[in-house]
């Protein structure tokens, strides 16, 4: 047993030690500790090293606030998670926990040298440091910020714990079971309400769990807390520990982070490590108190200065002494509670330095009875010791004079600045705060979610004042749900209630330019920087903060945000309430990506499309390529080829023979209704009226702002019915628009739209052959060109399945699209490619499809096109019906911008050296001019092209229409390419090859 | 996430079920050529943008797939009401004073 330990105090097992690592030491704590109460108990303080000084620093407070003692824990490979908070971190045999932030080791850390050199580092340093010159930021600034930057080390393998997510709904949703929560949770579920209680901790009890003398209705806290639990238990209520309140958004939706198996040995292995919970709740309790805020002075962050208030949870929640020799060091009367506690238990107490004048009486009492030093109206000016704090330099003050300095001897510092109201639940709904000026700091106003708050958290004191608080706030929620609700009364004997004094930095005689004062222990924001910040123009809080980086690091400033406030108000010479308080953000602590994540990983992270021939593509060895949420068959290789090879290889036998692609991931919607045609003729840019059943029409549709939105091959079925494909990534985004103008503009329409896109199988046949391989298997149609010419539709039979064809062609060849239902799509695929071998029919994919588009300059919108792009820019102007009155965009087209020269034209470019152009290449007119260049356009497609036996490319150019046969420039990492503009018509011109 | 009211189907839902659809009664003129540039600019572009109340166009697209008008405080995120498409823009006035 260590020296450290008070036998049979706290509530940890004292029979049961428990063995764990911390850098690759075995320490031995007991069941119920934590890494931060074990090491504790050892009499190790030096838990971390901080990020910007690298100062050795220990652990500071008891719960999830630690701004210090940031570990890594790991329990075998891909369980390593960093940044976790020793004093959240339960232990369990073979815990593996490692210090962070220090090389080679904890004792003695090379970044230490940033401390020495600290005037180098002031606040702003990154704004003023790595401005100048320019060239250094690639070679110097950026890799030192990158090596010096993060906290901890990324895990290095994929997590292999998987992570639930649930919903909840209850009536109260009570945050915080410490007495406030606790008194609360049996208001509401008295008066019949479904109630559940979340605490962020092992247990609930909060503060009674470091409060164990304090006697509730005639019981030790401790014996009414487990009677309490068990009564809630009775009346329903759902209690969740290990479980943390990380957001409260609108319309009281609470989320939670339910921690599962991180302090279990052998977790099972169908355990998801944490839960995420979204509640909706009701109503809303916030009990979840306050946090105790450090004394800012010299020397303020050495291992062994320890918050007063965590310092009596680590005596009397785990048996833990934090030091042999104790000063302690407040503004704040609880502190002295402290010292009292730790007097009982050995622990000496060198002084009592409190910056007060005046204090309360029974306190100076019970101090001199156990022959403790009081030293009031005291200041704290520097510390001492390396690795560990060994004594603490105190100064009188006299008016506003501080005197001479003395320094006391000890191995632990007790320090409390007081305690600010946890209000960052409460913020994240942009509920209103009020500054309370006495206790300088904010309290909870006005809100507009169902919530309330109790306790602590809006700025009562004592353990009676938070029950019956809580109990009222309990029953208002259980009244405000229409439930007749009484409170409970409470009398507690032995409450430590106190006030105190908000500081900002203390007084000091030193040489300001020598003293290192923190406010923000995480990211080592001192007093000094936020002055120089407010002497250097930053006038708002948000700016303040941001220069300084004050309340930036993962605590959220969790501890600093008030004391900041304070120091910048003083320096600005303003009231606090007008610098103003920046903003809290959800999460309340830090929440690991897998809960965020939830079940949404690996093939679960999003839907992924297959089409009914899908399996045929996988056994026939397609190489996918994602298409939108789509998975699609981009080539099929044969044994040893690659993409190129493979593409070139179908390439050439579709225009020879005939190629068969599956086109089914085209968007089809089905329009139909007596105003079919009108709705059309509305949507689209062509005309409509005068095509005839049977026919089909190449559709544009663009934004009402001009631009292309989406295009395909409409067919006109009946008079009442069109057969509308769109892209395969735009059919949602067509029927969306499409639903948009029919409900709203013209609700006159009598139009129904269906999307059929998964109705449907669509195979695609193209090449000289395709009416060949298909006429066998067509019943009731007549194939021949003259009877079935290039852009008609027919409803037949193929191979006996009922059949949609259209003679359509996307390649410039021959072709087909046969729509199928869905069912079908496969068993038709084999029949064709069956009967397709004589033949010597290729199966090809979207590369393919790509390049025999290109070669017949056919663009594809989102490619070709993006979001900037007219038809006229398109060289489409032919797919506008220029003697309708009016269509979706109509009007854009004569816009200004519109209709000026030096837009971005679409033409063809094939290069002069005959080499393939790289997508995405910017274009300049003069390659020898001065960089940065002029660009005036980019390459939108680049293929190889043994039709056209060159590589060719489309572009878009500025004023390129004019420019047809002129010579442009690509400039490339290692040369410079020429490429002549041309048309983007490579391949068969005349059409020929489509009429067949 | 926000809990929208679906006027068709009258019933409250998570704004998972929704997507957002722009401001509200700015509706497509029966001409657009006779609009003149500025006039057809601020129809395209121009939007109110408004710290407050705000009209504004919800579609309730995983559920009966209609477009519904809403009014919301932009500040609050709070819905002070919802009706359907075609439906007169409420009085405003009397909206913020039922909200109070
Ligand atoms: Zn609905």
């Amino acid at each position: 047993m260590s020296q450290y330990r008070v036998q049979g105090k706290g509530r940890v097992s004292h029979g049961k030690p428990v063995s764990f690592s911390f850098d690759g030491k075995t320490v031995t704590g007991l069941g119920g500790d934590t890494v931060a109460s074990a090491l504790l108990a050892q009499g190790t303080h030096l838990m971390g090293r901080s990020f910007k000084y690298h100062r050795p620093r220990g652990v500071v407070t008891a719960g999830s606030e630690e701004p210090n003692a940031l570990i890594g824990t790991s329990r075998g490979p891909g369980r390593f998670e960093p940044n976790t908070r020793a004093t959240m971190a339960e232990i369990w045999p073979g815990l593996t926990a490692t210090s962070q932030n220090r090389w080679p080791s904890l004792e003695f850390d090379i970044g230490a040298v940033n401390d020495r050199m600290h005037k180098l580092f002031p606040a702003g340093f990154y704004y003023k440091t790595f401005m100048w010159p320019k060239s250094f930021w690639d070679k110097v600034y950026e890799p030192v910020i990158r090596s010096a930057a993060g906290l901890g080390v990324s895990p290095s393998v994929e997590d292999p714990d998987h992570y639930a997510s649930r919903y909840l709904h209850t009536d109260v949703l009570i945050v915080g079971g410490g007495p406030a929560g606790l008194a609360a949770a049996r208001s509401a579920a008295e008066a019949g309400a479904k109630v559940t209680l979340v605490d962020e901790n092992t247990e609930a009890g909060g503060s009674l769990l470091s409060e164990p003398g304090v006697e509730i209705n005639g019981q030790p806290a401790w014996s009414w807390l487990e009677s309490e639990l068990a009564s809630l238990t009775a009346l329903g209520v759902t209690v969740m520990t290990r479980t943390t309140a990380i957001g409260y958004y609108h319309q009281n939706m609470v989320g939670l982070c339910q921690r599962v198996t991180d302090h279990l040995a052998a977790p099972q292995d169908d355990q998801p490590r944490e839960r995420l919970w979204r509640v909706r709740a009701e109503h809303v309790v916030l009990a979840q108190g306050a946090l105790e805020k450090p004394l800012v002075f010299d020397g303020n962050d050495r291992p062994g200065i320890v918050l007063a208030g965590s310092a009596l949870t680590y005596l009397n929640r785990y048996g833990v002494r934090v030091g042999n020799a104790a000063v302690v060091v407040t503004s704040h009367d609880s502190a002295w509670f402290t010292a009292f506690d730790l007097a009982a238990v050995g622990t000496t107490i060198n002084a009592i330095v409190d910056t007060r004048e005046a204090v309360r009486e029974d306190l100076l009492a019970q101090a001199a009875a156990l022959g403790i030093e009081v030293l009031t109206g005291h200041t704290v000016t520097g510390t001492s010791g390396r690795l560990r704090v060994n004594s603490i330099r105190v100064n009188p003050i006299t008016g506003s004079t501080v005197g001479q300095g003395r320094d006391i001897a000890c191995d632990c510092v007790l320090m409390s600045g007081g305690w600010t109201p946890t209000l960052h639940l409460f913020s994240h709904t942009k509920s209103k705060l009020a500054w309370d000026a006495e206790g300088k700091t904010f309290l909870p106003a006005e809100t507009l979610e169902d919530c309330q708050i109790a306790g602590a958290g809006r700025g009562l004191w004592g353990i009676e004042a938070a029950l019956v608080d809580g109990a009222e706030m309990g029953a208002k929620a259980a009244s405000a749900l229409g439930k007749a609700a009484a409170s409970a009364t409470y009398s507690v004997a032995s409450d430590r209630t106190g006030t105190g004094e908000a500081q900002k930095e203390l007084p000091t005689d030193k040489d300001l330019t020598s003293t290192r004062a923190f406010v923000d222990f995480q990211n080592d924001v001192t007093a000094k920087d936020l002055r120089l910040a407010v002497r250097e123009g930053m006038r708002s809080i948000e700016h303040v903060k941001r220069y300084t980086t004050n309340g930036m690091a993962t605590d959220q400033g969790k501890m600093s945000n008030i004391n900041g406030l304070n120091i910048a108000a003083d320096a600005l010479g303003k009231p606090a309430p007008e610098v103003g308080l920046t903003t809290f953000r959800p999460p309340y602590t830090p929440t690991t990506f897998g809960a965020l994540c939830g079940y949404h990983k690996g093939a679960h992270f999003d839907v992924t499309r297959k089409t009914p021939i899908d399996p045929w593509a996988e056994e026939n060895g397609a190489v996918f390529e994602p298409v939108a949420q789509w998975r699609r068959a981009r080539y099929f290789p044969n044994t040893g080829e690659d993409m190129d090879t493979a593409v070139m290889r179908e390439c050439i036998a579709t225009r020879a023979s005939v190629g068969m692609f599956d086109a089914s991931t085209l968007g089809k919607i089905e329009v139909v209704g007596p105003d079919a045609v009108e709705f059309m003729n509305r949507m689209y840019t062509n005309p409509w009226t005068k095509l005839a059943p049977g026919k089909c029409r190449y559709g544009l549709l663009l934004g009402e702002d001009g631009f292309i939105r989406d295009d395909g091959v409409i067919g006109r079925l009946s008079d009442d019915r069109f057969h509308v494909t769109t892209t395969t990534g735009g059919a949602a985004r067509v029927m969306d628009m499409m639903e948009d103008y029919l409900q709203t503009e013209w609700p006159d329409l009598n139009v129904w739209l269906t999307s059929t896109t998964e109705q449907w199988a669509t195979i695609a046949l193209n090449g000289p052959n395709a009416r060949k391989l298909l006429e066998p298997f067509v019943e009731g149609l007549d194939l021949s060109a003259e009877a079935f010419p290039h852009m008609s539709n027919a409803i037949c039979t193929v191979a006996g399945f009922p059949a949609r064809l259209f003679r359509v062609s996307f390649t410039g060849e021959l072709g087909f699209e046969i729509n199928v239902p869905a069912r079908h799509g496969q068993a038709l695929w084999e029949k064709l490619w069956d009967a397709g071998q004589q033949y010597d029919i290729c199966a090809y994919g979207t590369e393919t499809m790509h390049v025999l588009r290109a070669e017949k300059g056919y663009i594809i919108v989102g490619q070709d096109t993006d979001g900037t792009v007219t038809p006229h820019d398109a060289g489409i102007s032919w797919a506008i019906g220029k003697k309708k009155p009016d269509f979706v965009g109509k009007r854009s087209l004569e816009r200004p911008d519109i209709v000026a020269p030096g837009r971005k034209q679409l033409v063809g470019l094939l290069t002069q050296d005959g080499s393939k152009l790289e997508e995405g290449a910017q274009i300049v007119l003069d390659p020898n001019q001065p960089i940065p260049m002029k660009m005036v356009g980019h390459v939108t497609s680049s293929y190889e092209s043994d039709a056209v036996g060159k590589p060719i490319a489309f572009a878009v150019i500025e004023g390129g229409f004019d420019k047809i046969g002129e010579t442009v420039h690509i400039p490339m990492p290692d040369r410079t390419i020429a490429a002549t503009i041309t048309g983007t018509v490579f391949y068969d011109p005349a059409g020929d090859r489509l009429k067949m | 996430m926000l809990l929208i009211t679906c006027p068709y189907c009258q019933e409250t839902l998570p704004e998972a079920e929704f997507t957002y659809a722009g401001e509200a009664h700015i509706a497509r003129p029966a001409d657009p050529s006779s609009y003149s540039d500025e006039a057809w600019r601020d129809f395209l572009f121009v939007r109110s943008n408004v710290k407050g109340a705000h009209f504004e166009r919800w579609r309730h697209f995983h559920g009966c797939g209609r477009f519904f008008n809403a009014v919301r405080d932009t500040v609050t995120d709070r819905f002070l009401t919802v009706y359907k498409a075609g439906e007169p823009k409420p009085d405003l006035a009397k909206l913020l004073e039922d909200a109070e």
